[in-house]
């Protein structure tokens, strides 16, 4: 790449791919086939119509009113008596264009919009910002605020997959017990992030080269209380529900995924291990410092959401081992790199894809930069959306009632898949 | 060895029971409480809206804010509108005549805080902000923002401590450099006129 | 994990007459891309997924992007007619870099542990050449990805089992995400509060010449 080129040349080069071959010109020319010239751009090709005529089959639309769709979400459902024949999942009524607002504002000012992607676990969609964002911009992240990310990040996974237990069994039919003990932890994780963020759910708190703010006094000790109670909790849920004959007749054998689907259709995170995928970013990327952290990657055998539900109990376990580790051996220090600039900060010009393991899968953000204050592109990779995939060939031969349940455990929200 | 069927929903049963009789006398049980009777007392950290910070009795005089826009400049939804005081000749003064803040807009980001080089915007506790107009009673002017310092002092110690101090600091730093310029010209020529 | 020219080289042994060619990423992530010709895609992208020494099983993320038309000034020696005397003068011509609509796909191996590779396929032109080949058949992961772009940005793509809109509903015109997109006057407007109550303001508070 020649040095002296501007920083719009840069980019036109690297539009263009400049440095190609010559055979390359040659095979652009002649390599989509064209479009007939009555085609516009917008024109939509003709989808094959649904099987109608067929009057022993039922269409029902799931949604999106719904009380158990995880918010708005409709399900186009066609039904044999009670058994799913197709399953489309329609969805968009979230759409907030966020991509859109994004190449509009500073990469700072993105930062809240990033919380409000998954609004259940605003912490580690920061992270997976930040992430992103500095390996655009080559940017270093101290010792001390490596560690608080994890903490942050471990006690988010907490309340996350402890909360969709309770949803999911709410679901099913218990009427919010389990889901209240759920809540009432998440309340306590969520008072620890107001004292140490300010804000519950919306916390702002990572930035480019670290952490926003140094942690106050007594947060350590209030949070390895809260660790040191975790498992107690733990020991009570699952003494409630993972020997319920109700839920075990309710989840086994019931959306089973194949470890070969769910590789090919992309689904990660706990859905993917409880179908023996072993694959956790935590362990494969290596980012941040879980190098250092020693933890069992729990996995299923059979893909059903009975394995879902037993994936997400033992995570919560070996998110308390990292936990203890963490809040052990975090060191002091700065929690921002010096250097790092709030405003005016202009990474140059190319692309990154930062990826972390969001508790609901791979959260990715993939940004293009020009140069400018404000990204060329910004592409969330939401890790609900891309779990929706197989969402029908888990539902196939199901009744409407496991429809419900299946739906739970892919643990999606609205917020993410819509973006 | 099979458990006997059943045992699951009775474990399951016996945990509930706990739970219910446990919220009679056990605090860690019984998670409620009785708002508007009882409020938990606010985090320190705690944010909700911004307001303007003005030092001394006078709101106008003592307002920290000289109107640089870099707030309005960085806030993600655009929340703040602010247009800089002039006097009769034109002339720019360090001082907002217009300072709107519209808070259906806000998303309580606290980046305004962060940029803010002069201490002048700060995050409120106050979350009871019910008004009965939605459009003109949710946009806050410069009147309804400015709070004085003491009651920063009050919603947030720690921070307020550590701007008091760097204030102060700063303050005695420019003082500090406005008196030997003076000290110096004196003994010169007394014909010259002393810097003011 | 093997450089992008080692890959590179092993697909087109491969795939004969694949039309490669690597796109460089001057950032410090060191993620350089990989472009493929949309008539070999499906090829290549099976030889990714199914080849023993790289086994890119895992489509984690497919991308729109809109690169407008841009023009490029370059330092040209012209040959000019002056005085009857042939000179060769330097001039400043602006070249138009025609723009197109572009499918970043990012693929990691499950099986190998090792990622990402990044894959690129663009359009003719961001009019009526739009067409480029769908990588669903070879990773269903890229399904609801691709409806997205077609979506958002108007790229069709060719195999792909269930092309329709995604985000919007579907009797939508036009895509939003396009660098040009201007959204209609007549689109459902609802007065927010952010501006009636920034117009009451700015009638309140007339602005002077050069002021606010």
């Amino acid at each position: 790449m020649n040095a002296e080129l501007s920083e719009r040349e840069l980019i036109s080069a690297l539009a263009t791919g400049d440095v190609a071959p010559e055979g390359l010109a040659a095979a652009l020319a002649f390599a989509s086939p064209e479009a007939p010239a009555e085609r516009g751009a917008g024109s939509a090709p003709v989808l094959a119509p649904p099987p109608r005529g067929n009057s022993d089959l039922l269409e029902v639309a799931m949604g999106p009113h719904h009380p158990s769709t995880h918010g708005v979400f409709r399900m186009d459902v066609t039904l044999d008596g009670e058994r799913v024949v197709r399953l489309k999942p329609v969805f968009g009524y979230l759409h907030r264009n966020h991509e859109k607002i994004a190449e509009q504002t500073s990469y700072l000012g993105s930062m809240p919009y990033t919380d409000r992607l998954d609004y259940f676990c605003s912490l580690t969609n920061n992270w997976a910002y930040a992430l992103a964002v500095e390996r655009l911009a080559g940017l270093a992240v101290p010792e001390r605020a490596e560690y608080i990310r994890v903490i942050t990040a471990e006690l988010t996974r907490l309340l996350n997959h402890s909360c969709l237990i309770g949803f999911l069994t709410h679901d099913m039919g218990t009427m919010g017990t389990p889901l209240m003990y759920a809540f009432r932890e998440r309340e306590k994780i969520l008072d620890l992030f107001e004292a140490l963020t300010g804000s519950r759910m919306m916390c702002n708190y990572m930035r480019f080269g670290g952490c926003r703010a140094e942690l106050p006094p007594g947060w350590l000790e209030q949070t390895r209380s809260l660790v040191d109670e975790f498992p107690r909790f733990l020991d009570e849920f699952e003494n409630l529900l993972s020997t319920n004959e109700i839920l075990l007749a309710r989840t086994q054998g019931v959306g089973v995924l194949t470890r070969e689907l769910a590789v090919n259709a992309g689904v990660t995170g706990p859905m993917t291990r409880a179908s023996g995928v072993n694959y956790d970013i935590r362990k494969v990327d290596n980012y941040g410092i879980y190098g250092r952290f020693p933890f069992r990657v729990p996995l299923g055998e059979h893909g059903d959401v009975y394995d879902r539900y037993m994936v997400r109990a033992l995570e919560m376990r070996e998110s308390i081992g990292i936990l203890h580790q963490a809040l052990r051996d975090i060191p002091a220090g700065p929690v921002i790199d010096p250097k790092a600039k709030l405003r005016g900060f202009r990474p140059k010009p190319g692309e990154a894809y930062g990826r972390i393991e969001a508790p609901k899968g791979e959260l990715g953000f993939y940004l293009i930069s020009d140069g400018s204050p404000n990204p060329y592109r910004y592409r969330v990779r939401p890790p609900s959306l891309i779990n929706l995939t197989i969402l029908e060939d888990m539902c196939l031969g199901h009744t409407v009632a496991d429809v419900v349940v299946i739906l739970g455990a892919v643990d999606i929200v609205l917020g993410e898949v819509d973006r | 060895m099979n458990p006997p069927p059943g045992l699951g929903i009775v474990k399951g049963l016996v945990e509930t029971a706990r739970n219910f009789v446990g919220s009679f006398h056990d605090p860690a049980r019984l998670t409620t409480v009785q708002y508007p009777d009882e409020r938990l007392p606010a985090k320190e950290n705690a944010r909700n809206f911004p307001f303007l910070v003005y030092d001394g009795p006078d709101s106008e005089k003592g307002l920290r804010c000289v109107a640089c826009k870099i707030c309005e400049k960085e806030c993600p939804p655009q929340c703040i509108y602010i247009i800089l005081e002039r006097d009769a000749n034109g002339k720019p003064q360090k001082h907002p005549r217009v300072f709107d803040l519209d808070i259906s807009v806000c998303m309580s980001c606290q980046i305004c805080v962060e940029v803010c080089p002069f201490d002048a915007i700060k995050m409120d506790t106050d979350y009871e902000l019910s008004r009965s107009d939605r459009f003109g009673g949710l946009l806050l002017t410069k009147a309804e923002l400015a709070k004085p310092n003491d009651y920063y002092r009050r919603i947030h110690p720690t921070e307020a401590q550590e701007v008091d101090a760097r204030l102060e600091e700063e303050r005695a730093r420019a003082q500090a450099k406005a008196k030997p310029p003076a000290a110096a010209a004196k003994p010169a020529a007394p014909a010259q006129p002393a810097p003011a | 994990m093997e450089s992008l020219e080692q890959i590179k080289s092993w697909a087109e042994a491969a795939v004969p007459g694949a039309g490669l060619a690597i796109v460089p990423n001057p950032s410090p992530a060191n993620q350089p891309s990989l472009l493929i010709d949309p008539a070999h895609a499906p090829a290549v992208a099976r030889f990714l997924r199914d080849d023993p020494r790289l086994r890119f099983d895992y489509a984690s993320n497919v991308t729109g992007v809109d690169w407008l038309d841009t023009a490029v000034k370059e330092k040209v020696r012209v040959k000019h007619v002056l005085d009857g005397v042939e000179k060769e003068i330097e001039e400043t011509h602006e070249r138009k870099v025609p723009g197109f609509l572009e499918a970043v796909y990012h693929l990691y191996s499950m099986a190998l542990r090792r990622g990402p590779l990044v894959l690129r396929q663009r359009t003719g032109n961001r009019l009526d050449r739009v067409r480029v080949a769908s990588l669903t058949p070879v990773w269903r992961s890229a399904e609801f990805q691709e409806r997205e772009i077609y979506d958002l940005y108007g790229i069709v793509f060719d195999g792909h089992p269930d092309l329709r809109r995604i985000l919007m509903w579907d009797e939508f015109q036009d895509h939003p995400m396009r660098k040009d997109y201007v959204e209609p006057d007549d689109y459902e407007y609802e007065p927010t509060p952010h501006d009636e109550v920034l117009a009451k303001a700015r009638r309140h508070y007339p602005v002077e010449a050069g002021a606010a």
